[in-house]
């Protein structure tokens, strides 16, 4: 069966021009780059280009650019060794949103036992707004970590404008961008943050592989000790064709962006109609205009998202839902939850987010399957609800 | 984490995709039965529904509806056969079918998913009461 995969936020696959520049570096140029002969220095050649690539897609400095294992171990190095390297009794308060990814939503868990922590809560929409961060601000705050877009319900922060609240404030802020790699700007200086972490996997590179922007005025502690490779701050031997693969997958990226955006935001209003004309007792979930491209989130009443995920799967259709049946906790979406959603409507949500692979027909195809599993499930749902029993959601 | 596969096996995917006996009358009030049982909590997401009709202390029509994943639809789909094959189940044997003996016949579920195998008998149970209570 010809499989439509439409759950690009979860993970991409890796383009074939990605792939290409990276098998130099398996067999031949494999040498550890610290070396000093040929196959050595090739590999360190291609880190450094890898590397001067990224500053200049980023707009910063090479050195700015740290090589980790993805974008987990990004986050874990931004919050723990800001922390560890710049916690004070006076600056010992740090903030970050209630609707992160858990890389890092549990950092910040962990350091609740050192730290003064607070989880700002969202707009129904799933915003934290630059009125809601200032009011969050106390003497003592040391750090901020809020996401660039939602890795859910696609929600664009306002990360530049926060990141000038922060610094006026002396606070050092990270955002984890990771859902934003392949549709919004990445430019450090136009975003004004201080740590930005970014991955492979989400762009069409590799998995385990990662980048942690750090501006050079910013001292943190390394996470990993070892050969002091990475400036010290990320030992072991450079994973050379990963870093490779990241940074033609980030420039790749960056280069389609804005005519994918195009595809992505007709596809966007097209789902949106269908689904407001077609289902019934829907709702679009994050916001309807300020979002990723790519993204979209919906919720349809009276029907269990497992359910309706697993028979779009057996239509050969990938997508993902917030539903608790769908994980091995039973929980339902902290994302969603922390938006305030009722379990009711959280339940019956699924997350649809297109890809480079994505074509128009995919699209068409996915709608037209989508109205039937929506209406067979709601054919044997136990409940009957209405839109009026959730007053403000609908 | 083996506990956490994801693999429904063949007779769960059977059922969940072609479920049997499910109630179709969506107007609760048009429904005539003997018994009718309502289980499960929205937190975690399912919520069951359960009709019988009773011939000489057997069970001979079980339907139900539910809001719920593959294997709440696809166990409470094979409890409905289990209980009305080979002309019906007597109430007594009914009222004592455990999520175990579903599961069985489902030839497993993942661990983790196999709390919501137990919302089925327990909405039989309710619908075997109601049924009791009304005689």
């Amino acid at each position: 069966m010809n499989k439509i995969y439409l759950d690009n936020a979860a993970t991409t696959r890796i383009d074939p021009r990605v792939l290409e520049v990276m098998q130099p570096f398996f067999c031949e140029n494999f040498g550890n780059p610290s070396g000093m002969y040929s196959i050595s220095r090739n590999a360190k050649k291609a880190l450094d280009g890898a590397r001067a690539t990224v500053a200049e897609i980023l707009n910063c400095k090479p050195e700015e650019i740290i090589f980790t294992g993805g974008g987990t171990e990004s986050d874990n190095l931004a919050i723990f060794g800001v922390v560890e390297k710049n916690f004070s009794s006076k600056k010992n308060h740090i903030l970050t949103s209630s609707i992160e990814h858990p890389a890092v939503t549990n950092c910040f868990r962990k350091l609740e036992k050192k730290c003064e922590v607070d989880f700002l809560s969202p707009s129904q929409e799933g915003e934290i707004t630059p009125e809601k961060f200032t009011k969050s601000i106390k003497p003592n705050s040391l750090f901020a970590s809020l996401i660039f877009a939602n890795n859910e319900i696609g929600t664009i922060n306002p990360i530049a404008k926060i990141a000038k609240i922060a610094k006026k404030n002396g606070i050092i802020f990270h955002t984890d961008a990771c859902q934003a790699g392949g549709t919004l700007d990445l430019d450090v200086q136009n975003l004004g943050v201080d740590l930005m972490t970014l991955n492979g996997s989400k762009i069409f590179g590799p998995k385990g592989i990662g980048i942690l922007f750090k501006k050079k005025s910013i001292k943190i502690e390394p996470q990993i000790y070892g050969g002091g490779q990475e400036f010290g701050l990320r030992s072991g031997t450079e994973n050379v064709p990963g870093i490779v693969g990241f940074a033609k997958a980030l420039e790749l990226a960056q280069a389609s962006r804005i005519s994918q955006n195009k595809k992505y935001k007709a596809w966007q209003d097209k789902i949106i109609e269908f689904i407001t004309k077609e289902i019934p007792d829907s709702r679009l979930n994050g916001s309807a205009k300020n979002r990723t491209p790519n993204n979209l989130n919906f919720s349809f009443l009276n029907t269990e998202g497992e359910s309706v995920l697993l028979m779009l799967d057996a239509l050969g259709f990938s997508v993902a839902t917030g539903s608790a049946c769908s994980t091995a906790s039973l929980k339902i979406s902290p994302i969603l939850a922390g938006i305030g959603m009722p379990h009711e409507i959280a339940h019956g949500s699924v997350r649809i987010t297109f890809g480079r692979d994505t074509k128009t027909t995919d699209i068409d195809k996915f709608l037209i399957a989508l109205k039937q599993i929506i209406e067979k499930t709601r054919a044997m749902s136990a409940v009957n609800f209405s839109k009026e029993d959730f007053l403000g959601w609908f | 984490m083996a506990e956490e596969n994801w693999i429904y096996s063949d007779t769960v995917k059977d059922h969940f995709f072609d479920p049997r006996n499910i109630q179709s009358i969506t107007n609760e009030k048009n429904i005539k039965a003997d018994g009718f049982g309502e289980v499960g909590a929205m937190a975690c997401g399912d919520v069951m529904k359960m009709w019988i009709k009773v011939e000489d202390d057997k069970i001979v029509d079980c339907k139900w509806r539910t809001f719920g994943c593959a294997s709440a639809i696809a166990s409470t789909s094979m409890l409905s056969v289990i209980v009305t094959e080979n002309d019906g189940m007597t109430l007594e044997d009914a009222y004592l079918i455990t999520p175990e003996e579903i599961l069985v016949r489902l030839d497993g579920l993942p661990k983790h998913k196999i709390h919501c195998s137990v919302l089925g008998d327990q909405a039989l149970r309710a619908a075997i009461d109601d049924y009791k209570s009304k005689k």
